[in-house]
């Protein structure tokens, strides 16, 4: 996992410039994946799953910006790599899919030309080659009758569609890793789950690496094996997906996990509401001293509000971040 | 589907004109410049000269044909030039932002307080009169209505989820603004472009007019109109037909600009609706 890693990420800081201050809004956060390997990141709205994301192709937008830490890919250092360097990169090595399929086609280009602009983009191929590339392409997400449907403009398809469409553009030029940013939010359920095998097939079959962000553990613990939670802009546990689930340390992830609602068992032991963590996620600009769970913590003690916990190795394998942790 | 009285009227009188400008070696009766004969100078309309004829006895019908080649040159040519530095200048200042995008707007905000025919006099007083110089002039001179139009789209295209998604996909800057952006802010600038072809009809006649755009032998409608206005009263179809032949143009291209505005633009097509 460390010698043949195909991206690492070491102790990377995020930054938001406000009023003359930075702020961490992603602090020392670290994990690897290896090629072909699935990591999932989960945790709430705002925890930084996202920019982290960003941040891995060199897309952070002022006010926020890369405060620490190095990105490796391949072996090499890309944080600082100059535009045009991490360009040849976006979409070509490390591609990413969005959550908004609806929004992320040109409205007025043919999907199929939109295919085939990342092969005349990244590979040099001539249009006529790249059009019926193009075809192969979608073929290979599953549309029907793609000859015809490369002509098709994106209204014409339904939001599934357009999302196999999407992973058609970011699958084309094979990179070696894939990012997908809540793939499947903006999808109705059945629709779903077509999609993550689509993304679980393709990457299989090309050999690509994803990195699956999503706020739904569920969808996380289907896809991945290793999964990274995240909190306030730290990475509280990381461990292989079915650990986190029987035995969640980070006092974070329990939370989330009883919080799952369970159709059944639950329900006949007779709880009837969910479970909750209290509060809400700090402002940026606002996280506590101390651990950054600590308001919400249950396990909370002196050590917590004075100390930042360090990632603690588990005796299973994987890390957490707390002082209490177990 | 409903009749779009503007775009129809519009277009046709619009074609009208093209074809006349196109087919004026055909359709004239005479050489426009070179046809003088003072025997038959002043002439009212009648069978053999249908729009009469001026002071130098030519045939004012085969000078307004031709006219309509100079007007039309000029009108398409320095419109596109303004459409060309308009959506280069709005469109780079609203992707790129920043100080690119303070100098584009000073710039904008220089043009649009200067009265553009005011501006289009200076350049012309300093270069010699001629087509070239007026394609110059009234070319540099009106690109800060595109300018702003093309930058406000662009800002708010620029977050958009295909936007951002081709960055994402390792587009670069430029290829992005080509392919992703241009192609949907188009329909307003044809828009602006089609209104302000009109506005270059009429400002080129204007500074004909004023003896400083296309020099007198040519057929300018402009010209025209200003050699005859001492004989208003005593002839006045030397004034009234190059004036129609503005009026027409300038009318039939607003219209096509409005209509095409009601086709383009998705807010006037849902206010419809």
């Amino acid at each position: 996992m460390t010698g043949d890693a195909l991206l690492t990420v070491d102790r990377l800081r995020i930054d938001l410039a406000f009023g003359g201050t930075r702020y961490p809004a992603v602090k020392d956060v670290s994990f690897t994946i290896g090629a072909g390997e699935t990591l999932g990141l989960v945790g709430e709205s705002g925890c930084g799953k996202s920019i982290t994301a960003l941040a891995l192709i060199g897309l952070l937008r002022r006010p926020l910006g890369i405060g620490g830490g190095r990105i490796l890919f391949k072996g090499r250092e890309i944080q600082n790599l100059p535009e045009a360097e991490m360009r040849k990169l976006r979409g070509n090595r490390i591609s990413m899919i969005f959550q908004e399929p609806m929004t992320a086609l040109n409205p007025l280009s043919p999907i199929g030309r939109q295919i085939a602009e990342m092969f005349v983009l990244h590979q040099g191929a001539t249009w006529h080659e790249a059009e019926r590339r193009a075809v192969d392409a979608l073929a290979s997400v599953r549309v029907p009758a793609p000859d015809r449907r490369v002509k098709d403009y994106p209204h014409q398809l339904s939001g599934g569609m357009r999302q196999r469409v999407m992973i058609a553009i970011a699958l084309a030029c094979d990179p070696d890793l894939l990012l997908a940013d809540e793939p499947t939010t903006a999808l109705d359920v059945t629709v779903q789950a077509e999609i993550l095998e689509l993304i679980r097939e393709r990457s299989a079959a090309q050999g690509t690496a994803v990195l699956m962000i999503s706020h739904d553990l569920g969808l996380i613990a289907n896809m991945c094996a290793r999964v990274g939670v995240m909190y306030a802009g730290r990475l509280v546990e990381q461990r292989a997906a079915e650990e986190v689930f029987r035995s969640p340390s980070h006092p974070y992830t329990s939370g989330l996990v009883a919080s799952l609602p369970l159709l059944g068992a639950r329900a006949r032991d007779g709880q009837h509401r969910l479970k909750e963590i209290p509060g809400v996620v700090p402002a940026v600009t606002a996280f506590p001293a101390g651990c950054r769970f600590n308001p919400r913590c249950q396990a909370r003690t002196e050590i917590c509000v004075e100390v930042d916990p360090e990632e603690t190795p588990l005796p299973h394998g994987g890390l957490v971040r707390c002082h209490h942790h177990g | 589907m409903k009749v779009r009285t503007n775009l129809l009227i519009g277009g046709t009188l619009f074609a009208l004109v093209v074809a006349a400008g196109v087919l004026a070696p055909w359709l004239a009766h005479t050489d426009p410049i070179m046809d003088a004969n003072l025997m038959n100078a002043e002439l009212p309309p009648d069978h053999e000269f249908w729009f009469g004829t001026d002071g130098q006895g030519r045939d004012i019908y085969s000078r307004v044909l031709h006219g309509a080649r100079i007007s039309l040159t000029v009108g398409i040519v320095s419109q596109l030039i303004n459409s060309v530095i308009g959506v280069c200048l709005g469109l780079s200042a609203g992707y790129w932002g920043g100080w690119w995008d303070d100098v584009v707007n000073g710039l904008t905000n220089l043009m649009l307080a200067v009265p553009s025919l005011v501006f289009a006099l200076a350049i012309m007083a300093i270069l010699s009169p001629g087509l070239t110089s007026l394609l110059i002039a009234l070319g540099l001179t009106n690109w800060s209505y595109t300018c702003r139009l093309s930058r406000a789209s662009t800002l708010s295209l620029k977050s958009l989820g295909y936007v951002q998604a081709a960055k994402m996909l390792g587009y670069g800057d430029v290829r992005i603004m080509a392919t992703q952006i241009l192609p949907n802010i188009l329909g307003p600038i044809i828009v602006i472009g089609t209104l302000g072809m009109g506005g270059a009809v009429l400002a080129e006649a204007s500074l004909s007019f004023l003896g400083l755009g296309i020099r007198p032998p040519s057929p300018s409608w402009g010209s025209m109109l200003s050699d005859a206005r001492d004989q208003i009263t005593t002839a006045p179809w030397i004034s009234i037909f190059p004036g129609l032949a503005i009026f027409t143009t300038v009318l039939g291209l607003n219209l096509l600009g409005d209509g095409l505005r009601d086709i383009l633009d998705p807010q006037s097509r849902a206010r419809r609706a």
